[in-house]
């Protein structure tokens, strides 16, 4: 089910940020920060509190702008922060095929993607029903649903409970072999064989 | 299908499901509660009564202006758009599309039971379905635009009220003034005003939502 997904992927995709500083209400969080990601390639992102983890992956997603230095991406990205985005009245399984719908994907995406975080029995549930841990399984599963080639995962075990946090860890190898590139922002150890540690803040 | 005509029909199903009655009943009660207040004289209230219902229209409007955009930014709905690389345009225009969907047509279905209560004959009744048809674009716009520059400040509902009522002052002059007979150039100027305001405004909406992230 799930290598249906994998085959989605359109090309290789490669992130490249090169001395990039970044700006937040007047004050640098961050700058000097070089970092390139080819196909199958992972950073593990860590920091202290505020030092602009989270607003790194709004940086690459393209959400806030680059104050200094150069970011190419190439490929489509796909973000899951602690924004859900997926409308409250609707079933988690309508929800996640809008967005499914909107990258080219139908509900067998969705379905392979609820399958691999082993949540397809959320599908009929209202969102509004879900719980906290349910809730950042959902937003994996949009991401996991994109196809798209890069993923920006910002604390993605965070309200995971032990058995689902392997099943994140499993999802981002399988993406990986296939050629996708993970961009992840943990405070919780995440196995991320080979991945490019980044350190952010003093 | 396109990522637009997508986003219209999501915006559509959130309308009809989030309380699409609720401008529909207001327009309608003020209908029912004019000729109240000015009495039963229906000389007065058919040459009052059409300005009257421009001005409910106005007030309709701005009704639904509180989940136009508030939720969606809130959400990271309207982050998870731009990721995917829609322009915050494409999503201004598209929620424009759908917020006039969602509430002219009604509104001018309602129009007609409310111009019986207020005693229009049907000759103003007819200017008055043409002027609402050429005008609401332009209602629906302002109350897009007031429903971005709002979004996320305490009291957004208030504040949105105060902003779009002197916005619409052109509006509602050409559109209450193209009631009375031979008043083309009225209705031309309604139409005029609206269309500049229905173009303008993904442009403003969309450099608003990007202020927002910032």
């Amino acid at each position: 089910m799930f290598l249906l997904y994998v085959s989605q992927m359109t090309g290789a995709g490669q992130l490249v940020l090169r001395n990039c500083a970044l700006d937040r209400g007047g004050r640098r969080l961050f700058s000097g920060l070089s970092l390139t990601l080819d196909a199958g390639e992972a950073a593990l992102v860590t920091g202290p509190n505020g030092a602009g983890k989270s607003s790194l992956t709004r940086m690459i997603a393209g959400l806030l702008p680059v104050a200094e230095g150069q970011m190419s991406v190439k490929g489509r990205l796909a973000l899951s922060n602690e924004s859900l985005a997926l409308d409250a009245s609707e079933t988690l399984g309508d929800a996640l095929a809008y967005w499914a719908g909107l990258d080219g994907h139908g509900f067998e995406a969705v379905n392979a993607a609820l399958e691999m975080l082993a949540i397809p029995h959320l599908a009929p549930v209202p969102v509004r029903m879900l719980s906290t841990g349910q809730r950042k399984r959902a937003s994996l599963a949009r991401v996991l649903a994109s196809g798209a080639e890069i993923w920006l995962l910002d604390e993605p075990a965070n309200g995971l409970d032990k058995a689902s946090i392997p099943l994140l860890e499993a999802a981002m190898a399988t993406h990986r072999a296939a050629g996708g590139i993970v961009v992840a922002v943990s405070h919780q150890p995440l196995a991320l064989p080979g991945a490019q540690a980044v350190r952010i803040g003093a | 299908m396109s990522p637009f005509w997508s986003l219209v029909q999501r915006d559509l199903r959130l309308a009809w499901s989030g309380g699409l009655w609720l401008p529909l009943a207001f327009f309608l009660l003020v209908a029912v509660l004019y000729p109240f207040g000015v009495g039963p004289d229906a000389k007065l209230l058919a040459r009052t009564g059409g300005g009257v219902l421009w001005v409910a229209a106005l007030l309709a409007a701005l009704l639904p202006v509180d989940r136009l955009i508030q939720p969606d930014a809130e959400q990271g709905v309207l982050d998870q758009l731009a990721v995917r690389g829609i322009s915050d345009e494409t999503v201004a225009s598209a929620k424009l599309v759908a917020h006039w969907l969602s509430f002219a047509p009604p509104l001018m279905l309602a129009a007609i039971p409310a111009a019986a209560l207020v005693r229009i004959d049907g000759e103003t009744l007819w200017r008055l379905e043409a002027g609402l048809a050429l005008g609401t674009p332009a209602l629906a716009a302002l109350g897009l635009l007031v429903a971005s520059l709002t979004a996320g400040l305490p009291r957004a509902g208030a504040l949105a009220g105060l902003l779009m009522l002197p916005l619409a002052v052109p509006v509602l002059i050409f559109g209450a003034g193209s009631l009375s007979a031979g008043s083309g150039a009225a209705i031309k100027l309604l139409a005029a005003s609206s269309l500049f305001i229905a173009a303008l405004t993904p442009f403003a909406v969309g450099a608003a939502i990007r202020a927002m992230r910032r």
